[in-house]
């Protein structure tokens, strides 16, 4: 075999990259995860195995960005720049910025305006809410971010964002291990 | 194996009878479209038949001989190539004109079609989504304008003006009994007249892809006589009934309470999201998913149990009802006559 065809067929190898794909779960996870006893060990630790599902899918995102707008999220927080609501796109986070944070400020509401959307959204979609969510401050990897919005839009596309650190609401970074 | 290729070159034909037949005719601009067709197949293939005829006789002429750069034709033969050459222009202009003149009445045609004769139009606006059709029909009554999806009804003979918008990806309204395809683009909006010439039921399919389910976004089309159609617009304009069996109320309270209507309209009821299909009157459709299923309790139950196992990825999310949930939401929609 010459040297040429020998690089060709290397090259060749390098299209099995494009077998790789993202994988999308249409149905979410299945429900006796979040049953009581599930509760309690996710509200000790605050790691539920779940954000790996949403937080850098872009899939997910999008799904994300197609409720924001569905649900009326626009109408207190504007596409992320916040009205009467909080602005979600700075590294301001009152209730916290992880994804186990805002799929609880989802489900449960919080004081001040924040309606509950728990059994009014399915968890699935609260989750894929909250990766958008985090997605406005570019908090998930960049590849998987959106590089156009739906929405008119006068800021730079999310994929030229920096990456916010996440403060709380004084403006300090929480201590303790924050992803 | 020649046979068996010959046999599947048969297949495309069954496209041209039925429900979704683009040579029926059954609409007057459909019907316009085919003659126009018809009109430049024939010249077309004239044209072509002769093209590959003169290929054929200059190719066997000589019978294969070199010739003779120096062998000269001579003066005749000369004459007679340009007389030849004057009569086959002549005859692509002729075509030409031809073509282009039944072109330009067959779009006048068809544009005084869209023009009822007595002023008598029917309204429609259609928006498309991933993956179904939402129709809005318009009176000018307004308290008449009624909201249904993936079915649309036509009185025969009345012309329909349809407004076409999109509020996701390009999508395009087809149906081909009536007429030909007009794209759904975002931001914009686009139209298309109907002029259904017979009563019928036909098929609308999307014709753009648009993603995942792309094939099953389809639309159950039933042109109607007048009389039909103004009972059919009575009936959806009606809001829904009030459950009276005890398992359908059960479905009622869950249905207004959780997850169903914060997407889905009811009318009548407490249920008013508007980013999915309009219920009030579900049960009285055709198919369910934009004809993903026939209509019926048995595809209603795998519809609501586990809509991503029946259309993935459609917008419909998998909520995880118990079983008596789901019975009494089914009794409940099965009441939205």
């Amino acid at each position: 075999m010459s040297s040429r065809s020998r690089a060709s067929l290397a090259l060749l190898v390098l299209v099995l990259a494009g077998c790789d794909r993202e994988e999308r779960n249409a149905r979410g996870a299945p429900l006796p995860e979040t049953g009581p006893a599930q509760q309690a060990a996710l509200a000790a630790t605050h790691s539920d195995p779940r954000a790996k599902q949403y937080e850098n899918v872009s899939f997910q995102i999008s799904q994300g960005q197609r409720l924001y707008s569905w649900m009326n999220c626009v109408g207190c927080h504007a596409h992320g720049g916040g009205g009467m609501g909080p602005p979600l796109m700075d590294e301001k986070w009152r209730y916290g910025g992880r994804m186990e944070d805002i799929v609880a400020t989802i489900q449960k509401g919080r004081p001040n305006g924040m309606p509950a959307f728990e059994h009014k959204l399915t968890e699935q979609q609260a989750w894929q809410l909250a990766a958008y969510v985090r997605s406005l401050s570019a908090q998930p990897r960049q590849d998987v971010l959106s590089g156009r919005a739906d929405e008119m839009s006068n800021t730079e596309p999310q994929t030229l964002d920096e990456r916010k650190p996440v403060k709380d609401a004084a403006g300090s970074e929480p201590k303790g291990p924050v992803k | 194996m020649r046979r068996a290729a010959l046999l599947l070159l048969l297949l495309p034909l069954a496209g041209c009878d039925g429900i979704q037949s683009m040579t029926g005719g059954d609409g007057a601009q459909g019907a316009e479209f085919n003659s126009l067709f018809t009109l430049f197949m024939v010249v077309t293939g004239v044209v072509y038949i002769l093209v590959i005829a003169f290929l054929i006789a200059a190719l066997l002429r000589r019978g294969g001989k070199r010739t003779d750069v120096r062998d000269d034709p001579g003066e005749g033969h000369e004459r007679g190539l340009t007389t030849a050459l004057v009569v086959w222009t002549a005859f692509i202009a002729l075509g030409l004109t031809v073509l282009t003149l039944a072109s330009y009445f067959t779009d006048r045609s068809m544009a005084a079609a869209a023009v009822p004769a007595n002023g008598e139009v029917l309204n429609i606006e259609i928006t498309a989504n991933q993956w179904w059709w939402d129709i809005r029909y318009h009176s000018p009554t307004h308290t008449e304008t009624i909201r249904t999806a993936n079915e649309l009804h036509l009185p025969v003979g009345i012309p329909a003006h349809i407004q076409l918008r999109s509020t996701d990806v390009i999508h395009s309204f087809w149906v081909p009994n009536l007429a030909g395809k007009q794209d759904l683009i975002p931001g914009r909006l686009n139209d298309i007249d109907l002029l259904p010439r017979r009563t019928g039921l036909f098929r609308g399919q999307c014709a753009e892809f648009c993603g995942a389910q792309h094939a099953h976004m389809a639309l159950d089309v039933t042109v109607e006589s007048r009389d039909a159609f103004r009972a059919w617009w009575r009936q959806q304009a009606e809001p829904a009934k009030t459950p009276t069996t005890p398992l359908a109320m059960a479905g009622y309270n869950y249905v207004m309470q959780r997850e169903c209507s914060v997407c889905h309209n009811i009318s009548g009821t407490g249920a008013t999201g508007q980013v999915a299909p309009d219920l009030t009157h579900v049960a009285s459709r055709k198919s369910l998913a934009a004809g993903t299923l026939p209509m019926g309790r048995g595809q209603l139950y795998a519809w609501i149990a586990d809509p991503q196992g029946v259309k993935p990825g459609n917008n419909m999310p998998y909520i995880g009802l118990e079983p008596q949930e789901l019975h009494a939401v089914v009794a409940y929609l099965e009441t939205l006559k």
